[in-house]
């Protein structure tokens, strides 16, 4: 097994885990109602003990300790797709990019569960059933406000338009992308578009939004290589701001 | 007397999930193996949900509860048996529901059936006229519902 190809790998995903619970944890205390700043509070919760037990695994195959690895890199270090990293914008812009994540997200981890690199594929096999709610409740809202009034459906429309190209970039390969699937790590991520594709024009299906078609789509790709929007590095510097006070404080 | 694994499981009893006092670890299904040798002991554990903030206080109440036995403990956080609901126990269900906690139904058929999440059975009157209000509550493992008899809310230990 290629051990630069598979670090490379789980680094894009616990990046990504940990940007975008970070994202969510934005909501705390500014939910549109309480039941929703508490469900994007408790997604985040999940997302960042994720993304820890994922750079757990990279500790172990000799990278730095998880706070290090959160903590003490600047963006150009960090895998996540920007689309993770854009900043929450109103509650439908939110709402569409946990829809159109973590429909590619369970389908990851389910693909996952059967990795070829044995600690990977445990920890996915729990992760799949975790993200069984997360789904859950993107499709629940989707399917609800995507039927509901004239003006929630315009804004979602609007805000999946506008999400869409960034959510191709999800599927950016990697420059390992070869070795990782030759190797039983991932099937790719060729693989996870389409079966991801196939998901959200189910659940679009049931409701009045149009999709709009994505092959003739530019994927706005670069997060996987380090390439950043601007958003990252503030995001960076106030979530590690009380880390760099004092890095060997014990909490 | 020598000490035997059946001696740990007993002391680990006494070790409760912070935030649902009545219910111990071994009852919660988060013990996942016991090994002794002399007075050296293997605690193998796995958390509830990835997530879960409680996890570093269990093991430090599980290494309490041991060391004052004189025991060396060694502690290993593991996903080789992943913690369902399912694992547990039928006592530790009961304690769940005395506590006000819906108990979570059998996780086997949980996402071909989504009404068990919808319908979940009252643990004050055991009806099951009650609508599921956010599948994310207070702690990662608990839902919040409502009760159209009772005319009030409640939790579950959701099933996973």
């Amino acid at each position: 097994m290629n051990e630069l190809a598979l670090k490379e790998f789980l680094y894009k995903v616990a990046d990504d885990q940990l940007i975008l619970g970070h994202r969510n944890s934005e909501w705390t205390g500014f939910g549109p109602l309480l039941e929703e700043d508490i469900a994007f509070s408790s997604m985040a919760q999940d997302k960042v003990g994720q993304s820890q037990a994922l750079y757990e695994i990279l500790h172990a195959l000799g990278e730095q300790n998880p706070d290090t690895v959160a903590f003490m890199r600047n963006a150009n270090q960090f895998h996540n797709c920007i689309l993770a990293e854009l900043p929450n914008g109103e509650y439908d812009f939110s709402l569409i990019r946990h829809f159109l994540y973590d429909t590619a997200l369970a389908i990851r981890f389910e693909m996952l569960s059967t990795s070829a690199f044995k600690p990977l594929a445990e920890l996915a096999t729990k992760i799949r059933g975790e993200l069984k709610y997360h789904t859950l409740h993107a499709n629940t809202w989707v399917k609800q406000l995507g039927s509901a009034t004239p003006e929630s459906i315009q804004r979602l429309q609007k805000s999946l338009e506008y999400a869409l190209p960034f959510a191709l970039g999800i599927f950016e390969k990697s420059p390992y992308e070869d070795e990782i699937i030759k190797s039983g790590i991932f099937a790719g991520e060729e693989v996870l578009k389409s079966q991801w594709l196939r998901k959200v024009e189910e659940i679009i299906a049931q409701t009045k939004l149009q999709l709009p078609d994505t092959s003739s789509m530019n994927p706005v790709e670069g997060g996987r290589v380090g390439k950043h929007s601007e958003h990252l590095q503030p995001l960076l510097d106030e979530m590690s701001e009380v880390f760099k006070i004092d890095p060997t404080a014990e909490w | 007397m020598e000490i035997t694994t059946n001696d740990i499981y007993q002391w680990l009893e006494e070790v409760k999930d912070p935030e649902i006092p009545v219910l111990s670890l071994v009852d919660l299904g988060v013990i996942t193996d016991v090994k002794l040798n002399g007075k050296n002991v293997f605690v193998e554990m796995t958390p509830t949900f990835v997530g879960c903030p409680a996890l570093d206080m269990m093991k430090g109440d599980i290494v309490e509860v041991l060391e004052k036995r004189g025991l060396k403990v060694d502690i290993e956080v593991s996903f080789r048996k992943p913690w369902t609901s399912d694992s547990i126990s039928e006592k530790g269900k009961a304690a769940l529901k005395t506590f006000g906690l819906a108990p979570p139904p059998s996780a086997q058929n949980l996402f071909t059936d989504i009404d068990i999440l919808e319908h979940v059975p009252c643990p004050r009157c055991n009806g099951t006229d009650t609508e599921l209000k956010n599948p994310f509550g207070p702690t990662l493992c608990r839902s919040i519902h409502y009760c159209n008899t009772c005319k009030e809310a409640f939790e579950q230990f959701k099933p996973l």
